[in-house]
């Protein structure tokens, strides 16, 4: 079965996530923070009269924040019914991968460990699939 | 009950429309059993309705229909050409009463039964009652309603929410262009028709709560009967309206409380009259809106939550520790009953479970952006509220800013804006937190920017305030930087991780197209509340700084601890002293208590859910002239009563509810007091005086305490020195007593009179007798 993955860089890694979660990729332009909200929020943006919640992938993976830029791309999610968009270092593409997803064999740091749903292997690589709502819902999930 | 009407037309119109088919279908095969159990789903569903309407024509037709199509499914009658005839023009009958229903024309009653007759085996009349087919299937005009998904409702709200956004967005670009009259007179006509439209398709979704409530009744009495318990329910608010979507989020929620209301809260009959309650319990439900929030309150008189119970089976069940369980404050025990696996009943029963209840319940209501506050009164009942938001997307609002950012706030709990430079505002900087004295009020001050976490940017005395009123909560001023404009926002919840904070209660966009965080007034103020020492506001609030208190005066009060353990306050003026007796002197005599003090017998108030052992603390309150004791547990402090006294609902022992320390406390009323407790104890020597006769025991021990109820002081024939009696009181045969020339009343022991002549009183006409007593007590007043 044939599955289309969206491979992205995130926080320095080649990641995939599955390309039928994602909803679109957009450049952010402006950001307000929402004070007292936990770190992986990194504030809410205005994508086409919507909010979105915007989530610092750097914070959820529990590798510190990401760095500030004028111009963001972000991945735009829905969990719950509310969008998101997730802060990405870039989007590179969207492949077709053949094989199944794989068990992760190797030990992962951390954050990582927590947001990976197994390995894929796309264009000779293998990847880390990323599971977007365990990315949305923060360090926080994971305690409680 | 109009909604409910056009509701069962649509329902009962649609089903003979959907019926039609199935009609001619059975017609042409009366064997047919889907078809048979198709129509008698409708003359069995139109027979429900119509009973609970109170539409006779309609019942007795359905039923009669019902009857027959019930027999031929058992098998007992053959559906034979006759049968169905007569089935089918009873179906048409009850179409045509349905549209009449609507449109308000008469239909002729007369042949009714003839139809009704026509079912029967037996009949055998004209065969005129031959089924009009076409009269059922042929289209009713004059729709007037039609149903419509709420999903495409959402649409449509969802649409205007965007036009909002769009006009709000136009509305700046034509304040930024040049000025052209025609041009913004077309706007403001667009403006006036979204405005409009808007209106409307809000109230599409709103749906009265009344339709919550409705299931109510039956499942109070199935489950009541079901335990072998006795409740009476009393349903209030149902003309609320809320959001329907809401009302389904709703629906669990409060069934599920209801239900444990009923099984865990309200005890047994017989368990009730031994804590001195009436046998049947009361089960209030109630709907109103206060702000932006329904408020939807259950309680109960039952036996409320035993805190102690619940924390040790809290231990036991691992969920905390001894040393937490320490540290609770009895609210935080109270709501323990939202931790899973928690439940205080003995035994588990079928009706609420094993304790998936209360933790399911704060999770529905919390998802939908409620909270459930608990107020429980061991032994008395137990109070518990669902505030839910509107979520009428689109709400007014004040933006203002702190620390370089917008934030909106909802204008409905907005009390008032102040600039901080007035010479109205005094803000008072008191042991690290703030008090603001604006004119003659003081608030507690809470800067945003300190809530937040943010800079400000605007130095002390540049800042505005804004008083709000949370709903439920007390008035406090929120110090902002600056305050912008007032705008119509469309909100929509945030997410979960932003409302997580507790500050804000959705998200919107400005007409920039930036998004705005709408702040929860509440929330605010609970999140302030926790960040200041509470200590410090419960002194500053108790005892405000003596410069600027000579604008108003305070009341010294004292406060104490009811026997229920409430805390309550009552005016320092009106207590004569604190006394301590022996629950030996106290009586329940007719009803009321009494307390022997000092050779005097005072009514005793405070008591009603019965004394304690050994002695009785007591309140002497005069107001005066005469004096009623009032029981109590413990003094706790004298306070002054500062705050402005929120009145209570309706008269009774408590006039209102003032905050003493940073907490509720309940105000008595003494007024109240003495109105209900002094009434029948006056002074003996002013009662007037009923003679009975000497020796009869129906009068010495039942008449008596009806007599003494109405106010009199009862002497017997024989204590003749206790003066002149205003009333003799006789029975029929015997004589009169001999004391005094008073009225003679005479009461006989038998239903009927004797004679035209007898003015005598049947014993137990309890009316006539009170009548009677009344009179004569009056006129001795007026003498």
């Amino acid at each position: 079965m044939n599955e289309l993955h969206l491979i992205l860089r995130l926080a320095g890694e080649r990641v995939a996530i599955p390309a039928a979660d994602v909803e679109s990729v957009v450049e952010l332009e402006g950001l307000t923070p929402v004070p007292r909200s936990t770190r992986h929020v990194a504030g809410l943006s205005a994508l086409r009269s919507r909010v979105l919640t915007v989530i610092d992938c750097f914070a959820s993976l529990e590798l510190g924040r990401a760095a500030d830029r004028q111009v963001r791309e972000a991945v735009v999610v829905e969990a719950d019914g509310h969008p998101y968009a997730l802060i990405v270092d870039s989007v590179e593409d969207v492949v077709e991968t053949a094989s199944a997803v794989q068990p992760v064999r190797t030990s992962l740091g951390g954050g990582w460990r927590r947001v990976a749903k197994g390995m894929i292997e796309a264009e000779g690589d293998l990847l880390l699939l990323i599971d977007t709502q365990a990315l949305i819902a923060g360090p926080a999930a994971q305690a409680a | 009950m109009d909604d409910l009407i056009q509701e069962f037309i649509a329902e009962t119109r649609e089903m003979l429309e959907a019926l039609s088919g199935e009609i001619v279908a059975w017609e042409a095969a009366p064997g047919d059993r889907a078809r048979l159990d198709e129509i008698f789903r409708f003359v069995h569903t139109v027979k429900g309705n119509c009973g609970f309407f109170d539409l006779p024509r309609l019942e007795s037709l359905s039923h009669a229909a019902e009857d027959v199509l019930a027999e031929v499914r058992a098998g007992r009658r053959a559906a034979d050409q006759k049968l169905v005839n007569a089935v089918l023009a009873v179906i048409d009958r009850i179409g045509e009463l349905v549209h009449a229903l609507e449109t308000g024309e008469a239909v002729g009653s007369e042949d009714d039964e003839q139809l009704i007759n026509a079912l029967s085996d037996a009949y055998a009349g004209p065969a005129q009652v031959e089924a009009a087919l076409g009269g059922a299937t042929e289209v009713r005009k004059n729709l007037r309603s039609i149903r419509l998904s709420v999903d495409l409702l959402d649409r449509m709200m969802s649409g205007v929410s965007d036009m909002v956004l769009a006009r709000n967005e136009l509305a700046r670009r034509l304040r930024e262009a040049e000025r052209d009259v025609a041009v913004e007179a077309a706007f403001e006509r667009v403006s006036a028709c979204i405005a409009e439209m808007r209106d409307a398709i809000t109230r599409t979704r709103m749906q009265r709560i009344e339709n919550l409530f409705l299931s109510l009744p039956r499942m109070v009495r199935d489950l009541s009967a079901e335990l072998g318990k006795q409740v009476a329910l009393e349903v209030d608010g149902g003309d609320v309206e809320l959001d329907r979507e809401m009302i389904e989020m709703i629906r669990d929620p409060l069934t599920h409380i209801v239900r444990n209301a009923i099984d865990h809260g309200i005890e047994a009959p017989a368990e009730r009259e031994k804590a001195k309650k009436p046998a049947a319990g009361i089960l209030r439900v109630s709907a109103r809106q206060s702000g932006n929030q329904i408020l939807i309150e259950v309680a109960d008189d039952g036996r409320g939550i035993d805190g102690d119970k619940l924390v040790k089976k809290a231990v036991a069940n691992g969920i905390l520790t001894a040393e937490q369980a320490e540290r609770l404050s009895p609210a935080q025990r109270n709501a323990l009953i939202f931790e899973a696996g928690l439940s205080t009943a003995r035994e588990v029963t079928a009706i609420s479970g094993r304790g998936v209840g209360m933790d399911v319940v704060r999770a529905n209501i919390e998802r939908i952006g409620g909270i459930v506050d608990v107020e429980s009164r061991l032994g008395n009942g137990l109070r518990l509220t669902l505030r839910v938001p509107l979520t009428l997307t689109i709400i007014p609002a004040l933006t203002v800013s702190v620390g370089g950012q917008n934030y909106a706030i909802p204008r409905s709990a907005i009390e008032e804006i102040v600039r901080s430079r007035g010479n109205s505002v005094r803000i008072e900087n008191l042991g690290g937190s703030a008090i603001a004295s604006i004119r003659d009020k003081r608030v507690p001050l809470i800067a945003l920017a300190d809530v937040l976490g943010v800079e400000s940017r605007a130095g002390e005395d540049e800042q505005n305030m804004i008083l709000l009123r949370p709903a439920g909560g007390d008035v406090y001023a929120l110090a902002v930087d600056t305050v912008h404009d007032h705008e119509e926002l469309v909100v929509k919840p945030a997410a979960p991780a932003v409302m997580a904070t507790g500050l804000y209660a959705g998200t919107t966009l400005a007409d920039d197209g930036s998004p705005i965080l709408l702040l929860d007034p509440s929330g605010v103020a609970a999140n302030a509340g926790v960040m200041l020492d509470q200590n410090e506001i419960d002194k500053l609030t108790a005892k405000p700084a003596s410069a600027s208190s000579a604008a108003r005066e305070d009341i010294p009060a004292l406060m104490f601890r009811t026997l229920e353990g409430a805390r309550r306050a009552v005016r320092l003026a009106v207590v004569e002293r604190i006394e301590d007796v022996s629950v030996d002197a106290i009586q329940e005599s007719a009803g009321r208590m009494r307390v022997a003090l000092d050779g005097r017998i005072l009514p005793l108030a405070g008591c009603e859910n019965g004394v304690p052992e050994g002695t009785l603390r007591i309140f002497r309150l005069t107001d005066g002239a005469s004096e009623i004791a009032y029981g109590f547990r413990e003094v706790i402090d004298i306070v002054a009563l500062t705050d402005e006294v929120q009145p209570a609902k309706g008269p009774g022992e408590v006039c209102g509810v003032t905050l003493v320390n940073g907490e509720q406390v309940e105000l008595l009323d003494p007024y109240w007091l003495f109105e209900m407790h002094l009434e029948g104890a006056a002074d003996p020597a002013e009662r007037p005086v009923c003679a009975l006769p000497a020796g009869d025991s129906w009068m010495e021990n039942i008449l008596r305490p009806i007599v003494e109820n109405a106010g009199y002081r009862v002497v017997r024939e024989g204590e003749a020195e206790a003066g002149e009696a205003d009333v003799l009181i006789a029975s029929a045969e015997g004589d009169v007593p001999q004391i005094g020339s008073g009225k003679v009343l005479r009461i006989r022991a038998r239903a009927e009179a004797s004679g035209a002549k007898d003015d005598s009183i049947y014993r137990y006409d309890r009316a006539a007798l009170l009548t009677a007593l009344s009179q004569s007590a009056a006129k001795r007043k007026k003498a």
